[in-house]
């Protein structure tokens, strides 16, 4: 696609300006779940060929903000969403703009592995048949499986079915999946929870390549996890103040400043295991 | 079972234990009955086999394999042959699997693919499942009462403009295949629609968030990834329908016309077997009744065939893509 990146201000109060180009800004006002105030106003923005990593303790509307960027949450019938997320200056959450269209170019990695039940290469093939690609079939589904660097472990059994493999071979099946389209935009919410340390290391080796041609937002719950690839840090915490919880962005900036030199005393306290 | 206890390990002070004996007597129980009441299961299927095909060795001795393909039934010259109530019991069933089976899963789809509020849903659900409970003789009524004089005119005006086709080549006096399809449609469908509701059901959320993840439009998650995820729960779904069709018996009677004939017509009287036993079992003499034993018996081998082959379908297409849920 045509992308014409612009940089916009970031808005959030404590986040530091960022460098780079900004592809996505998520301008948070009010996100509910029926009633339930789950995050409340926090300006995430996400920079072009940068890591973005989303930490906090759970419950703090990581997800709930990382799936904002896709529009993924419409699926959920009581979600709703107040302010703005800019996509290349124009805004997802516009009524003329068909969430269908926003998670072809911005695509996601869940965290439970979820392939099809289909084969393998169907499984890689499927964004792409379903954007009535033309071309030679083969090779992207090869290129993807490749990028994700399972193209040497299934290249014998792509007839196989996807959910015949291991959970570390599923979910880097679902990146290359989420991949094959080549999408602006890649979202992952917390890859890795399901997998042991070998297949981590992997899926984050995997994540510094993809970054150089793509985009990501990252959601982890392990902090080695974002010391190791984030190249920004977003830390969400949680306002129990008003006898709800109440999700929002503490701090965000570049993950060396947000694990040495945090702004904020919460960040601190949470990067040094004092609470989770 | 387990019969080490570690009791040479000091647990003094601690709650945790061995299940007591009562939950293995339990569970050895519970086993006992599963295992009584599977045999018990299969040794009345042995049985009712065995006791039909006793009943139907005479009429096969006599009549052999021609009683398959012969087309008369005449008790005074005693001729009997069911092959036109073979055709009539497929055709009728295949024509019922087919509108029941694509409206069964069309109902399905739009149950659990968010196109009814979760309330509504249920409710709905709940008024398809009440059709089963239905009597079948209220369905053959209906029919006669109700559907046929609707159908008639239609039927006719299809007769008379489209009679080369096949399917419309004769005209819809009363009772017929049509009608008695179209009504055994109706009563497959709640088998067909809760079953692949269930099946849609039990396709897990992260799948149809994948399917919507890459971008997917909502029939497009459904045609190319809901209903293969619950491919094989909605083929067993079709197969458990279409055997309920086959041996639909009453409304059948009521409706089909009895009449021994072949005919593509839609419109034609047409017979079934089991709507042949019906009918004829009342009045038959013990000559009759050895040759209805044997269509009973024929009957009974399409069911089981059906459903083994529809077993082994399900097996195979489970096997090939679902690992694991
Ligand atoms: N589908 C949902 N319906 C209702 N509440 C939800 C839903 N998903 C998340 N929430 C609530 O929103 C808050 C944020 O959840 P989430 O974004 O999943 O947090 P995190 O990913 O940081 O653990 C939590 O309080 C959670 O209970
Ligand atoms: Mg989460």
């Amino acid at each position: 696609m045509n992308a014409t990146a612009e940089m916009t201000a970031a808005g959030a109060a404590s986040a530091s300006a960022p460098t780079g180009a900004i592809v996505m800004n998520c301008q948070i006002d009010k996100v509910f779940y029926g009633d339930f105030l789950a995050v409340r106003a926090s300006t995430v923005p996400i920079e072009k060929n940068k890591i973005t990593g989303f930490i906090g303790p759970s419950g703090c509307g990581k997800s709930t903000v990382l799936r904002s960027l896709n529009r993924m949450n419409d699926l959920i019938p009581i979600f709703r969403f107040e302010g703005k997320v800019t996509y290349h200056g124009q805004d997802i959450y516009d009524r003329k703009v068909d969430p269908v269209v926003v998670r072809r170019y911005i695509g996601m990695v869940f965290q439970q592995p979820n392939p099809f039940a289909m084969s393998i290469y169907d499984n890689v093939a499927f964004g792409l048949r379903l954007n009535g690609f033309k071309g030679n079939l083969d090779e992207r589904v090869e290129k993807a499986l490749k990028g994700a660097a399972c193209w040497n472990e299934v290249k014998d059994k792509l007839k196989n079915s996807g959910l015949s493999l291991s959970g570390g071979q599923q979910q880097r099946l679902c990146i290359a999946r989420a991949i094959a389209t080549e999408p602006d935009v890649l979202l992952m919410d917390e890859p890795c929870s399901a997998l042991d340390p070998i297949a981590t290391r992997r899926v984050e080796e995997l994540m510094l390549e993809l970054k150089e041609k793509y985009t990501i937002a990252l959601v982890t719950h392990n902090m080695q996890q974002a010391t190791r690839v984030a190249d920004t840090t977003a830390f969400f915490g949680v306002d129990i103040s008003q006898g709800s919880r109440t999700g929002y962005l503490v701090e965000m900036g570049p993950t060396r400043q947000i694990f040495e030199d945090p702004q904020e005393k919460l960040t601190g306290e949470y990067v040094r295991g004092e609470f989770s | 079972m387990a019969s080490h206890h570690f009791d040479h390990v000091d647990r003094s002070g601690s709650v945790s234990g061995p299940p007591s004996a009562g939950d293995y007597i339990f569970d050895r129980g519970f086993r006992g009955v599963a295992w009584l009441s599977a045999v018990f299961i299969l040794a009345l299927v042995v049985y009712i086999v065995i006791e039909i095909g006793g009943k139907a060795l005479p009429a096969f001795s006599e009549y052999g394999f021609g009683f398959l393909t012969s087309t008369t039934w005449n008790v005074q010259t005693g001729q009997f042959g069911i092959l036109p109530e073979i055709w009539g019991t497929l055709y009728s069933s295949l024509l019922a699997l087919i509108i029941g089976g694509v409206f069964g899963v069309a109902i399905a789809i739009f149950l659990t693919q968010d196109f009814l509020h979760g309330h509504l849903a249920a409710v709905f659900r709940t008024i398809i499942e009440l059709l089963a409970a239905i009597p079948s003789v209220v369905y053959g009524l209906w029919g006669i009462y109700v559907l046929i004089p609707l159908l008639r005119p239609v039927a006719n005006w299809l007769h008379g403009e489209f009679g080369f086709v096949p399917f419309f080549g004769t005209s819809l006096s009363g009772p017929g295949l049509g009608p008695a399809a179209l009504v055994l449609a109706i009563m497959i469908l709640p088998t067909v629609a809760s079953i692949s509701v269930d099946a849609l059901h039990q396709v897990p959320y992260k799948v149809k968030e994948a399917a919507y993840g890459m971008g997917t439009t909502r029939w497009e998650a459904i045609l190319k990834v809901m209903l293969p995820t619950a491919g094989s729960g909605i083929l067993a779904a079709l197969v458990l329908g279409f055997g309920r069709a086959l041996g639909e018996t009453m409304a059948l009677a009521m409706l089909i016309g009895n009449s021994n004939q072949i005919s593509l017509s839609l419109f034609s009287p047409a017979n079934t077997l089991a709507a042949l036993l019906a009918s004829s079992f009342p009045e038959a003499g013990p000559v009759e009744v050895r040759a209805l034993m044997y269509a009973a018996l024929v009957l009974l081998a399409i069911t089981l065939i059906v459903n083994a082959i529809g077993l082994a379908v399900m097996k195979f297409a489970t096997r090939k893509f679902e690992a694991e849920r």
